[in-house]
């Protein structure tokens, strides 16, 4: 019996269109821009300057805070300068910007590609060396991992869930780390288990990935504690709450944190750079992309340095389609469109798909027919059709009272709505302005 | 490059469906009924849909464009969905300027006056038929004789008519059944009644497909048709003498056409399953209330009316379930 | 017949005396007692409900007014001096004197000024797009042109311009509530001081990127070279993150600054025409 979230959900045509693609590792770019601000929290601090030379693994911003990371060289060279420049927010941030020369690493990194199975470390250092290493969570919301393996007082976590749902469409690029670095993955997941003290952990992944979890069925056994569960095919299933709820049953409470219900949820892609970081000293400089996109005449998965300009993986992919219309940083139902291709791949990007220009347009909304099929397909039970119209009317003690802060903005109530309204748009300026009053009452 | 990209908030997909696709989804549901009733009434039948659906058109067209100066939203189906519900609620006999009339009462107070589609509190088509039924009592309850019972252009009551005249007399139920058409033929249509309402087989069979198409959920119709079952089986098990079974209520008059077509209607109807259900049931109370007790023989279009009144307090209270608790 | 009519009348009247006495007694129970001042005080008011006070409605302003017992933090922009001094004569305060202000959206980054460099297709509300990203050119500072303002303007007093991509304040219309002020997630619109015949001297940018950058994004933004403010005699210009801005409460309307100005960013509205010519100046504001 396939399990899954209970509440809502919609399914979007897959479009995996680069699920059979080795992961490939994309040439050394020229120049990177890597943002301080990689991460939720507080932006790190730079610690070079202008014409400093820098080796691969280097730290080049500090962690400022403890919901902060570092941030490390992506490559060795020199440093052009540290400015402004836009970023897949849509604004300009500040980053390093290094002109490449060689690719010299610094000496800790074990650069063999043998599997270190065995540790014999602490929990306590487990979650330090994750937190030098800059780790954050990569299937997109980028939160700082060593936070999370660190409960608030009072809390216990329980099971360790891990995410290797992807369920946005085109994404492939967990899919292929499963298949290629499937014990690496493993051995992440037992260093986790051992940081967080708990003795069992989940794998979710959906069923449209069944060599992925018949490899990982297959290769945990081998090792305690692990196990494989499949789940049927539903979006949004890799949000945090709606795994939980699949594997587990339990609901996180509104408000709530995963640690209510004794949950901690980590990325497949946090896994393996955990792995990485602990077993072979490697801090997270590099991720997998996926770049695809029903124009890309070479959909792929690529390893790829962070700050590499989206226009290089482009290139890479083949080039760049005459009938591009948009360019998404990250999966169809929750990436964001980016306005040039000078932005960075950074921590968080999972993907980048191009859309063809007939497929990004959006058509001109109509009234609401009140079909209440946003409401049937809500995951968290919301009223997107109220929750819209409370925010445009700016009525926002409603719009509290009826949780909008409960949405997680999967986009499922937009993408179904048949009179094409933009519902998500609406909710998330009210979301962001009833958040801004909720602070200020606090103050 | 020379184009510029295009940059829009997440998603960045959409479903293929429309608001179009469902609305003529709504019109293929009613069509089997709707050819049934042409082979049943002949073409007298097709005269008034065909009246109503472009008299709903053309009103629409009209005040929009000239009335209320916007851009007309003919093309959408809403009012063609308008059109046709109101000739199913008519008998095929009546005069055409009736049903024009009714038409404008449908759009004009019903749909546009509130703010056009999406915003009417209640649902158009039966604005429409509730205007004429008031105005036109005489025209709007004589029915021709169903042409399959063999005598033509005779006008005739409905059973549910005749069973209210016949309680009202003092008849006993047995009595008056024996001029009642039987249990099966109110199933496949073979009765007088108004154009939509004589088959139920073939309503059934358009819910289902919009059922299967996903254009309606199971909540309205069967808890309208549980609670007219349920209430009229008390009754009937109380005393059979004056109450005819429950079986006969289901299947008689619009009851059928109300709860699969008119209480489905999207922009009348609540939000969410419970308050659906909670709709559904009030119907079902009202309509079998007047059935018994009140002076019309039929009532689902009076219920659905007063429960689309109902609708947005049930919409302001009854949430759905929510992810969390609480 | 008739005494159908008679029941008819006599019931009609005996439920209308009963419920008129119900009335009577409710409302005696019921009554509140208001300071009449209030209703006066409100009289007075522009009625507008516009909250540009800081109050729901004139109602609520007129409540504050007559139980705060002076009128120091309390100001109707749109009535003005005239209204407050009505008041303050009503419940025998002293008013404060305010000059009067106007709303001015500080970005003139037209379509012609600013190249467009992306296409925004969200919902189109000015929040929602800033929301998203810096906007469809590279002036991330600049006016986004969905006209937020022009939504929260209970008066009329913006045009839209369509198609010329930033609105315009119709300083005849405008009243400085600051509705649009709160509306501009851009922080752009600034209430000035009102001078004479709506003439005003004004930097039209909020740009505060570095001068090439600025240039680039946009033709008229202020590349903050501090040109204007060495031409000013009256302290009224400062130039932080490169930026220059015109205090209105110092600047003399001497209109020194604008020919200086090297990307014509100072704008000098309502004044005759100079009698040196200038064309290029005079196409950045024949909008209206």
């Amino acid at each position: 019996m396939l399990k899954t979230f209970k509440l809502g959900g919609v399914h979007p045509p897959e479009n995996k269109l680069s699920a059979d693609k080795e992961i490939q590792v994309l040439p050394l770019p020229k120049s990177v821009f890597i943002p301080v601000a990689q991460h939720i929290g507080a932006p790190a601090t730079p610690t070079v300057k202008r014409g400093d030379e820098v080796k691969v693994g280097q730290v080049i911003a500090k962690s400022s805070s403890f919901v902060s990371t570092n941030i490390h060289s992506s490559v060795s060279g020199k440093v052009k300068k540290v400015d402004f420049s836009e970023d897949s927010s849509g604004y300009p941030k500040q980053g390093v910007f290094i002109d490449v020369a060689g690719d010299e690493w610094i000496d800790e990194i074990d650069r063999s590609e043998e599997l270190a199975r065995e540790f014999d470390i602490d929990g306590a250092e487990i979650i330090k060396k994750i937190q030098e290493a800059g780790i954050v969570g990569l299937g997109g919301a980028t939160f700082p991992t060593h936070v999370k393996l660190v409960p608030p007082k009072g809390m216990k976590a329980e099971v360790l869930l891990i995410n290797g749902v992807e369920c946005e469409p085109y994404l492939t690029s967990d899919h292929r780390l499963m298949l290629e670095k499937a014990d690496e993955i493993l051995v992440g997941i037992q260093l986790l288990m051992k940081a967080l003290n708990v003795e069992k952990a989940v794998i979710g992944i959906e069923n449209n990935k069944p060599n992925a979890i018949q490899l990982l069925s297959e290769k945990t056994k081998n090792y305690k504690g692990i196990l494989v569960q499949p789940l049927k095919v539903k979006y949004p299933q890799g949000g945090e709450k709606q795994l939980i709820k699949a594997v587990t049953g339990k609901e996180v409470p509104s408000g709530g944190l995963p640690i209510a219900v004794g949950a901690v949820v980590s990325n497949v892609g946090t896994a393996f750079a955990v792995y990485e970081a602990v077993q072979k000293n490697k801090p997270l400089f590099e991720r997998v992309v996926t770049i695809t996109g029903k124009g890309v005449s070479q959909p792929s998965n690529f390893k790829v340095r962070i700050g590499t300009s989206t226009s290089e993986l482009v290139e890479s992919a083949g080039g760049l389609p005459e009938s591009t219309g948009k360019v998404i940083s990250g999966g169809p139902m929750m990436g964001r469109a980016i306005a040039s291709l000078e932005v960075p791949v950074t921590k968080g990007t999972s993907g980048i798909l191009i859309m063809k220009e007939e497929e990004s347009k959006r058509k001109d909304y109509i009234a609401c027919i009140r079909c209440s099929r946003c409401v049937s397909v809500c995951p968290m039970g919301l009223e997107p059709y109220l929750l819209m119209t409370l925010s445009q009317k700016q009525i926002f003690d409603r719009a509290e009272n009826d949780r909008v802060m409960d949405c997680i903005e999967c986009g499922s109530c937009s993408y179904t709505c048949p009179s094409d309204r933009p519902l998500l748009d609406y909710i998330r300026f009210g979301k962001g302005k009833v958040g801004q009053i909720i602070r200020s009452k606090k103050k | 490059m020379s184009k510029l990209l295009i940059v829009s908030p997440s998603p960045h997909v959409h479903s293929d469906d429309s608001t179009q696709k469902i609305m003529y989804r709504v019109v293929l549901a009613m069509i089997p009924a709707l050819a049934w009733s042409v082979f049943v009434f002949g073409l007298d039948a097709l005269r008034v849909t065909i009246i109503a659906v472009l008299a709903c058109l053309a009103f629409e067209f009209l005040i929009q464009k000239y009335l209320i100066k916007v851009k007309p939203t003919v093309t959408d189906g809403s009012a063609l969905i308008t059109g046709i519900l109101l000739a199913f609620n008519v008998p095929s006999n009546i005069p055409w300027w009736i049903i024009v009339i009714g038409s404008l009462a449908a759009i004009g107070i019903g749909k546009l006056s509130f703010g056009g589609l999406g915003h009417n509190i209640f649902n158009p088509a039966l604005v429409g038929r509730v205007f004429m039924l008031i105005s036109f009592p005489v025209q709007m309850t004589s029915w021709p004789v169903n042409r399959q019972s063999g005598i033509d252009a005779v006008t005739s009551a409905t059973p549910l008519g005749i069973i209210k005249e016949g309680i009202s007399n003092g008849t006993p139920i047995s009595e008056i059944s024996q001029s009642l058409p039987s249990t099966f033929e109110l199933f496949w249509g073979g009765i007088g009644g108004s154009l939509g309402e004589i088959s139920a087989v073939l309503l059934v069979i358009g819910g289902l497909y919009m059922l299967y198409k996903k254009v309606i959920t199971w909540h309205i119709p069967v808890s309208i048709l549980a609670t007219v079952g349920v209430i009229a089986g008390i009754f009937w098990m109380v005393n059979p003498a004056i109450y005819i079974n429950p079986l006969y209520h289901i299947l008689t008059g619009g009851l059928m056409l109300g709860a699969i077509f008119m209480a489905t209607d999207m922009v009348s109807s609540p939000m969410n399953p419970k308050g659906q259900v909670i709709y559904g049931v009030g119907i079902g109370v009202i309509t079998i209330s007047i059935r018994l007790f009140g002076a019309y023989p039929e009532g689902i279009s009076f219920a659905i009316l007063i429960m689309n009144a109902v609708t947005p307090l049930i919409n302001y209270y009854v949430k759905p379930v929510r992810f969390g608790g609480k | 017949m008739s005494i159908t009519v008679i029941y008819t009348i006599a019931t009609l009247s005996v439920i209308g005396t009963s419920a008129a006495v119900i009335l009577f007694f409710v409302a005696q129970k019921f009554k509140v007692n208001e300071d009449p001042r209030i209703d006066q005080v409100e009289e007075v008011l522009p009625s507008a409900n516009c909250g540009g006070c800081g109050f729901a409605g004139c109602r609520a302003f007129a409540e504050a007014c007559v139980k705060n017992g002076e009128l120091a933090d309390l100001y109707c922009p749109v009535g003005g001096n005239e209204t407050m001094n009505t008041v303050a004569s009503i419940l025998g305060l002293e008013a404060v004197k305010k000059d009067p202000r106007v709303a001015f959206i500080r970005c003139n980054g037209t379509c012609d000024h600013r190249p467009k460099t992306s296409h925004f297709d969200g919902a189109t509300t000015c929040a929602i797009a800033s929301s998203v990203y810096s906007g469809e050119s590279d002036c991330q500072y600049g006016c986004l042109g969905y006209g937020d303002c022009y939504d929260a303007c209970d008066f009329d007093a913006i045009d839209l311009r369509e198609g010329m991509g930033v609105p315009l304040i119709l300083d005849d219309k405008c009243v400085a509530c600051g509705a649009c002020v709160d509306a501009c997630p851009k922080d752009l619109i600034e209430l000035r001081k009102k001078f004479p015949k709506d003439r005003k001297v004004v930097v039209a940018c909020r740009n505060e990127d570095k001068g090439g950058v600025a240039r680039k994004a946009c033709s008229t933004a202020c590349i903050g070279c501090g040109k204007c403010q060495k031409e000013c005699k009256f302290d009224a210009i400062t130039i932080e993150n490169n930026l220059a801005y015109i205090d209105s409460d110092k600047c003399k309307l001497c209109r020194k600054c604008p020919p200086v100005c090297p990307t014509n960013a100072i704008l000098e509205l309502n004044f005759p025409p100079r009698k040196i010519k200038k064309e290029e100046k005079e196409e950045c504001n024949t909008a209206k």
